[in-house]
């Protein structure tokens, strides 16, 4: 099933971290693996230098603790990861109802403010800052109580949040956190689960804002119907057994929370990404949206190619790493924060990386992902974005995606 | 004056004159006002101030507020 994620547990044991985008759930399915178990008195890391390590651990520990976005108290720590959902939605670049707007009237209710504040007074079992792995400085995940403060789900975090709320039209907090549960139930990842419930309401089978039929909607996925099978194939899928054609994918995968008619770089990621549509790939919203390592107008195409491709190498040379990719965030904005996360590598592997080689490493890891599409079928025409974009003007600011193909293809001229 | 529209996020929620769960507010402001005579009026301290955006487009601080505008101002944010 392609929906189907990697699930893992966090560290109270909860299955709810995720490998989610990709199908990755259905390739371990294909080759029988149901699940792998890590016994806790392994053999540990070798390491080549663990003095460099250390030095370069408490580097990188004192950038993410004085980085107004990752320290504690700070934005992440305090509200979460849906404490994007509010800025999207300013700069009209949240996508609403299945992509037919960029700004949600009701944002708000679902933001990662109301979360803090719905935690707090719910009490209970709910919290914020929960660390969803050992160690973690940064801690920006939660735990959603149910109105009577006993347990519902973890976590309530910006993506699933938008995808199964702002995305649908529902604006209810519980039956978010109830469908998130039953994604980390069946092991589906939540974007996915969102923009494929997106385009079954399109397709007609159930009304935008109908929060119990889209439960039920998901809970058909668990239950091994053939609806169930057509939801749990995902957007793609769905969009041609229903006969839609705004379907929000590249390279039949679902578009996250980020409009690219309104954020014009992330729109760049999603399309030549060798994952298709991934934000995470190059996260260009940092500079677009957030005025993290520098600023760029998320309007104007101008540039944006570049852009997306700097921040694919990087980002390929981070994820390589094993490090959470929020670390950035601090690192774009911190060079004695970069320095220690480099260190940290080189304490590890007794390599010698510097700064300069980031960029190389990033653009050898993005051309070894590329010719892996290529054997497996994938052409520049795969690195598409939707036709609906290039022809319907999205509001508020009434654009369509400009950027041509040509300039697209240009992304791997390197 | 002109009659303007503000709202506060995240961390500086507590700088909004109906507390910190008010959300959105109606505002008078002088003619001319830019956005940093509006944080001064509310009591935010400009370095606290990341990002500004009015009727969905992002502003910088000499910006002269307009009759009918929305304004949304943050602090530093992110996520993914």
């Amino acid at each position: 099933m392609a929906m189907a994620g990697i699930c893992y547990n966090d560290p109270e044991y909860r299955a709810s971290r995720y490998s989610g985008r990709g199908g990755l759930g259905a390739t371990m399915g294909s080759k029988g693996v149901k699940a792998i178990v890590i016994e806790r008195d392994g053999p540990g890391v070798e390491m080549a230098d663990s003095d460099l390590f250390k030095i370069g651990q408490r580097k990188l520990a004192e950038a993410l603790r004085n980085h107004d976005v990752t320290k504690p108290g700070g934005a992440l720590n305090s509200f979460g990861t849906a404490v994007l959902i509010n800025i999207l939605n300013q700069a009209g670049g949240l996508p609403f109802r299945n992509f037919r707007s960029g700004v949600f009237d009701e944002a708000e209710a679902i933001a990662g403010e109301t979360i803090a504040d719905e935690v707090k007074k719910r009490g209970g079992e709910g919290m914020m800052g929960h660390s969803c792995s050992p160690g973690c400085v940064i801690r920006c995940s939660n735990v959603w109580p149910r109105k009577d403060g006993t347990e519902h789900v973890s976590c309530i975090e910006y993506e699933s949040d938008w995808s199964l709320g702002a995305n649908l039209d529902i604006d209810d907090l519980d039956a978010i956190a109830e469908m998130i549960y039953i994604c980390n139930d069946l092991g589906l990842d939540t974007i996915e689960a969102g923009v494929t419930l997106g385009v079954a309401m399109e397709g007609g089978l159930a009304e935008f804002g109908d929060s119990e039929k889209a439960i039920d909607l998901l809970r058909e996925v668990g239950r091994g119907t053939p609806l169930g099978r057509i939801i749990g194939n995902g957007a793609g899928l769905t969009g041609k057994a229903l006969g839609v054609t705004r379907v929000p994918v590249v390279k039949n995968q679902g578009m996250p929370a980020y409009e690219p008619r309104s954020v014009k770089g992330i729109g760049v990621t999603y399309i030549t990404s060798t994952m298709g549509a991934d934000h995470t790939a190059g996260y260009t919203i940092a500079p677009e949206i957030l005025s993290v390592g520098g600023e760029s107008d998320p309007l104007d195409p101008q540039g944006k190619v570049e852009l997306s491709r700097d921040f694919q190498a990087t980002t390929a040379f981070v994820d390589s790493s094993g490090y959470c990719l929020f670390i950035t965030f601090a690192l774009l904005d911190s060079e004695s924060g970069f320095e220690g996360m480099l260190e940290t590598v080189n304490g590890v592997l007794g390599t010698s990386y510097t700064g300069d080689d980031v960029l190389d490493i990033g653009k050898k890891i993005l051309k070894m992902e590329r010719k892996f599409n290529e054997a497996a079928g994938l052409t520049r025409a795969d690195d598409r974005i939707p036709e609906f974009m290039r022809r319907e003007k999205l509001p508020p600011h009434d654009r369509v995606f400009e950027i041509t193909d040509d300039e697209l293809d240009q992304l791997w001229d390197f | 004056m002109a009659q303007i529209k503000v709202n506060l996020f995240a961390n500086l929620r507590r700088f909004n004159p109906g507390g910190p769960e008010a959300g959105e507010f109606p505002l008078e402001v002088e003619e001319g006002s830019t956005l940093s005579d509006l944080f001064r009026e509310l009591g935010v301290p400009k370095e606290e101030v990341k990002i500004v955006f009015v009727n969905n487009l992002r502003r910088q601080k000499d910006y002269v507020l307009q009759e009918g505008d929305r304004v949304g101002i943050f602090p530093p944010v992110a996520g993914g």
